[in-house]
């Protein structure tokens, strides 16, 4: 049952819009419906929304507008940047880390080839950049993939550090990291979704460098212009005007999250046979993952929801696939038990401490009744 | 190889089988094993990461008789 003043700590699932995306959104359905490769009035109207979308958000990238491309998820970004890559290259082998998103993972199931690599990771969740860099030169390999930062346990991965070979393109996939922490320089492609920044859902982003080879691996053109068919015009310009918005107070909203989260992990860290999951350091300022030991994840989280907190966890119980997360599984921790905690922009510190006392509490009675 | 207890959580999901493993180990002696056979597939990666916490040693898995996991650990302290 959850209660109308729940606190949500959720915004890694997907972020509550953020006010700047709604004035905006709220405008833009006015004068962004009509086609914008029409020469009317209302059709200039719109391509002047979309094209004012995609500088905003090539700016907050640091690329060109150009390079930029709106999908209608974060998932479809990944699904179009990393099999346009493997097309153009024309080789079908997918070298990427053990701890991607699950759309990395699927696009590497639905199209087979010998060459496909998974290179493990640290305690810390830390993909070994090396053996990355190594598996990359193996024949066949015709894309690398590699998260600027993991959705689950917040760690950052050091991207730029990573050496690969000429004629390898490299997808970065930023969904967990944009708006929160400096991004990756060293990339071919990179893809995120907006509804994790605090702009709408429906709503990904495909950005290829120029010069990179990419091929549209679906029916339609090349073109990165209306890559997965009519855009959603109002939600791209909302999608933007959230990025520039959570770009503009991202130093000060990150320092005080940063903080928060440690306060997190230590009063986690605190409880008896709990352990805080991800790097301590180098990781997202607004996330942290632990897991509990002898408790359900799917009692945990119901137990949280009931003293007001809403969280996530990577427990099998909570999946709809009941296998436990492949990110904490790489890791080598503990896949029950698990809550991820994610901050929002406007979390307090009232809410972050009465949530350290409801987590002690619910641990210390999940653990009695289990007769421990 | 034979363990000093043997337990049984077919059909127990996680974490039930790791607060069994919990709960047998003050009737193992300690250098003695203690087995735990186990469908739930979390329980490949948590009795390995219960070992870890708890300062046990992970010994491996063997399939059961009928094909179930079994994961054995040795008991340290």
């Amino acid at each position: 049952m959850s209660r109308t003043t729940e606190v949500y700590l959720d915004s890694a699932s997907s972020a509550r819009l953020h006010p700047a995306a709604r004035d905006t959104l709220l405008a833009a359905l006015e004068r962004g419906y009509a086609d914008p490769r029409r020469l009317h009035g209302p059709g200039r109207d719109a391509r002047l929304l979309l094209d004012n979308a995609r500088a905003v958000v090539a700016e907050c990238l640091g690329v060109r507008p150009d390079e930029v491309g709106f999908t209608s998820s974060g998932t479809e970004g990944v699904h179009r940047g990393l099999l346009g890559l493997t097309t153009a290259t024309g080789r079908d082998g997918i070298v990427h880390g053990a701890v991607e998103h699950s759309s990395v993972l699927h696009v590497v199931q639905w199209r087979d080839s010998p060459a496909h690599a998974s290179i493990p990771v640290d305690a810390d969740g830390v993909v070994d950049v090396d053996a990355l860099a190594a598996a990359a030169r193996a024949a066949g390999v015709g894309a690398v993939a590699l998260q600027a930062a993991n959705q689950e346990v917040g760690t950052l991965q050091p991207v730029d550090a990573l050496d690969l070979p000429a004629g390898v393109p490299l997808l970065v996939d930023a969904a967990a990291a944009v708006g929160h922490v400096d991004l990756p320089r060293r990339w071919d492609a990179l893809t995120a979704s907006a509804h994790k920044w605090g702009g709408p859902a429906g709503v990904g982003v495909l950005v290829v460098r120029r010069g990179t080879r990419w091929t549209n691996p679906f029916p339609g053109d090349d073109g990165l212009d209306q890559v997965g068919g009519f855009p959603d015009v109002p939600a791209a310009l909302a999608a933007a005007a959230a990025l520039q918005a959570v770009l503009c107070e991202r130093e000060e909203v990150a320092a005080r999250q940063f903080a928060q989260v440690e306060r997190v992990r230590s009063a986690a860290a605190a409880l008896p046979d709990v352990e805080v999951v991800g790097h301590p350091v180098q990781r997202l300022p607004h996330l942290v993952t632990f897991s509990v030991l002898y408790a359900g994840g799917d009692e945990i989280v119901a137990a949280l929801a009931r003293e007001g907190y809403g969280v996530a966890s990577g427990s099998a119980c909570t999946a709809s696939t009941l296998e436990p997360s492949h990110v904490l599984a790489a890791m080598g921790a503990l896949t029950h038990g698990n809550v991820r905690v994610s901050l929002s922009r406007d979390t307090t510190d009232e809410e972050v401490d009465g949530f350290c006392a409801a987590l002690a509490r619910v641990v210390g009675e999940i653990r009695a009744g289990a007769g421990l | 190889m034979s363990a000093d207890v043997e337990l049984d959580c077919r059909d127990l999901p996680c974490p039930r089988p790791i607060i069994e493993l919990a709960k047998a180990l003050p009737g193992v002696p300690v250098g003695g094993l203690l087995a735990v056979v186990a469908r739930d597939p979390a329980a490949r990666y948590d009795v390995p990461a219960w070992c870890r916490m708890r300062g046990q040693e992970y010994v491996g898995e063997e399939a059961a008789d009928d094909g179930a996991p079994r994961y054995v650990v040795k008991r340290l302290s």
